[in-house]
């Protein structure tokens, strides 16, 4: 994985200095709020409902034990002991003191971490799919080209004041698990003709007004990604809009520009800087990919393929059918470490979890971890032999839930317990459904199944791309909880369709239920997931089990 | 009263006549050869939030304008190492912000060569880049 240059290691050196300086001026009067305010944004610190939040980036979601250990020791030192995964691949600390956070960024720059351009009108955190180096079905792995854009857009001069914010995913494999459609960009690795290239995609995002991204690019080959996506950006902080914040993403952009005259300008921008980075940005790539080779995997042992392990128990079996993906190294499997216990606080992990998974990693994981956008943790490279000991050590820690990708494994936002922006409880809600069926025994029956929870039409818990979503609003001085249905995170992204009226509190759960139990009697099989027998029927049957009085009236 | 910042600090002396003077909101797609032909641009941002002013900049440096590209109006000091790598030579702003933002401030951000990725992903300075740098 990547290791910092001497460059990187001086440059996040004086960024804390600077931000050491900007707090001292803004405590002396030169820095107004309002002006103090982009800056500490652009640093990673935000002002929460309770208290300032510190949103950290691990960027293309990748880790090694040392920084897991060093996350757990600023949980611990100057927070309340635990971190919160985020859909964006970043961990937020909710409580530290103002005071602390230039110390804290310095106890991230020891391991090689930073805040920057994790908040503000800047281009954000860059991402990539979670099992990048390990899945089998990839082409290449996409972390030296999201390592290459984090060095290029971390501090650009001209992109440091967007219209809005801008977020930039990147997947080498065409089973997108980086939701690279509901990105202001999207980048998709392609083979063509033996050359690689992305596939670049414009204007995705929920949030208020959700789209999916349009094609602006099929196919920008290697050699001209960067310049093209300077092209981008640099089109967008032109011709974004600056007098509406919710009309100003690059999706409202295209929206109200259209892509073609998007297009148009990008290739004349394109055209015009392309000579301007002459190989200098290739080359660095190349020695960026030089960190990324894949560790040296173990060969295969036959006998002790934990598949056939003798000393197997059901839930170990159960653990082995939900948290495991195929590895592209003979012998190998991906782990993937459930942050949803159910009646856990999704994305959550405490001090002593932290340094847990850090242990697991570097004992049987070749010293990597990666965080999910759907807020787990993965182990990328575990040899199968290994996978008893790990399960028995991710037990100890609490951390052995068997529900990756299952009911249970929701994704929420912060909500209202947290967060100044939202306006109805989600942490609260996904408890209540993980923990009603787990005592239903029904979740591996139900199969398959991603649900999605915003505390507000910000959107941040990705509600609109879930098959089930919930969106929590303010009505009348209660909370009202909108389900959709059909939403999709994946290669095929869509935007889920409103089931009808919203919910109230203690009518949420109930609705979840009737919902899934009437699927499970309309389903063909039990082959037949919740999107595909929706896809089939329509929302009409999936409506009348949601309100059935309405049904009962008409 | 103006004050100029430069990689000097302040200075009270302005001796240059603007020949052109664009807003943030200016279209890049009106740069013609003849604004490229004039001695002194200044661009004037109504807030610091606005960050087209920077690109413009470049615009104007991709298109090949040489003379003086001077950035005015609501500036901060965390913002002028921005300014001169977009291709800004100075910055002006107000007495009031100057006494409210003093030299010391700016010239903490007078090393924008420092610490400079995008300096690791071009080829090295071209001429007109070199020219833009040997001014201060």
């Amino acid at each position: 994985m990547y290791e910092y240059s001497s460059f990187d290691h001086e440059f996040i050196a004086e960024r804390v200095t600077q931000f050491r300086a900007q707090v001292a001026r803004r405590l002396d009067g030169s820095l107004t709020e309002d002006e103090f305010k982009p800056l500490r944004l652009m640093n990673g610190l935000y002002l929460q409902l309770h208290a300032y939040m510190l949103r950290v980036a691990i960027p293309y979601g990748t880790l090694n034990s040392r920084q897991m250990r060093q996350l757990a020791m600023i949980a611990e030192r100057w927070d309340k002991g635990y971190g919160h995964f985020t859909t964006r691949q970043n961990i937020q600390f909710n409580w530290p003191k103002l005071e602390d956070v230039p110390s804290i960024l310095q106890a991230l720059a020891d391991v090689e971490m930073h805040a920057i351009q994790t908040s503000g009108n800047t281009v954000r955190n860059v991402t990539a799919d979670h099992f990048a180096g390990a899945a089998a079905d990839e082409l290449a792995d996409p972390r030296p080209i999201a390592e290459l854009i984090r060095q290029w857009s971390t501090d650009h001069p001209e992109f440091q004041f967007l219209p809005r914010k801008f977020k930039i995913a990147v997947t080498g494999s065409p089973n997108d698990r980086a939701v690279t459609r509901a990105h202001d960009i999207g980048l998709r690795m392609i083979v063509q003709d033996g050359l690689r290239g992305f596939e670049v995609i414009v204007g995705g995002g929920l949030g208020r007004t959700p789209m999916i991204g349009k094609t602006l690019s099929p196919f920008v080959p290697l050699d001209d990604l960067l310049p093209y996506l300077e092209a981008v950006v640099s089109t967008y902080n032109l011709l974004g809009r600056r007098d509406n914040k919710y009309k100003a993403r690059i999706k409202m952009t295209t929206h109200e520009h259209g892509i073609e005259e998007i297009k148009q300008r990008v290739e004349a921008q394109f055209a015009k800087i392309k000579p301007r980075f002459a190989g200098a940005d290739l080359q660095l790539l190349k020695d960026i990919e030089q960190h990324f080779a894949p560790p040296k995997f173990k060969p295969l042992i036959a006998q002790v393929e934990a598949d056939s392990a003798p000393a197997q128990t059901p839930v170990f079996r159960a653990w082995l059918d939900t948290n495991i993906t195929a590895h592209k190294a003979p012998g190998y499997a991906i782990v993937s470490v459930s942050l949803k216990k159910p009646g856990a606080t999704p994305g959550d992990a405490s001090a002593a979890q932290m340094r847990a998974l850090a242990k697991i990693a570097r004992n049987f994981g070749h010293d990597e971890l990666r965080i999910s956008h759907e807020q787990n943790v993965i182990l990328p490279h575990v040899h199968r032999a290994d996978l008893p000991q790990v399960f028995q050590a991710l037990r100890q820690a609490d951390l052995a839930a068997a529900n990756i990708g299952l009911v249970s494994d929701i994704i929420a936002c912060p909500g209202m317990d947290y967060c100044a922006l939202a306006t109805a409880r989600s942490i609260p809600v996904a408890q209540q459904i993980a923990t009603r069926f787990q005592a239903l025994k029904l979740e591996h029956d139900i199969g398959p199944l991603k649900l999605k929870i915003s505390g507000c039409i910000n959107a941040c818990g990705h509600h609109h791309v879930g098959h089930i979503g919930i969106l929590g609003l303010e009505k009348a001085g209660v909370e009202s909880y909108q389900i959709t249905l059909g939403g999709d995170a994946t290669t095929e992204a869509e935007i889920g369709t409103r089931a009808g009226p919203g919910f109230g509190a203690d009518e949420i759960l109930p609705a979840i239920e009737r919902l899934l139990l009437g699927y499970l009697k309309l389903r063909l099989d039990r082959h037949e997931s919740f999107l595909e027998a929706y896809r089939r029927l329509g929302l009409v049957p999936f409506k009348a089990l949601l309100y059935p009085q309405t049904r009962k009236a008409a | 009263m103006i004050v100029i910042v430069n990689d000097h600090g302040f200075s009270l002396q302005n001796d240059l006549t603007i020949a052109a003077d664009l807003s943030s909101d200016f279209d890049p797609e009106e740069i013609t050869s003849e604004l490229l032909q004039r001695s002194c641009i200044r661009i004037t941002l109504d807030s610091f939030a606005d960050g087209r002013g920077f690109t413009l900049a470049a615009r104007l440096r991709q298109c090949g304008y040489q003379g003086h590209l001077r950035l005015a109006g609501y500036v901060l000091a965390d913002q002028y190492a921005m300014a001169r790598r977009s291709g800004f030579d100075d910055v002006e702003i107000s007495q009031e912000f100057a006494t409210r933002q003093p030299e010391p401030q700016w010239l903490a951000r007078a090393d924008w060569r420092a610490h400079d990725y995008q300096s690791r992903l071009r080829r090295p300075a071209g001429p007109s880049q070199q020219n833009v740098e040997s001014r201060n």
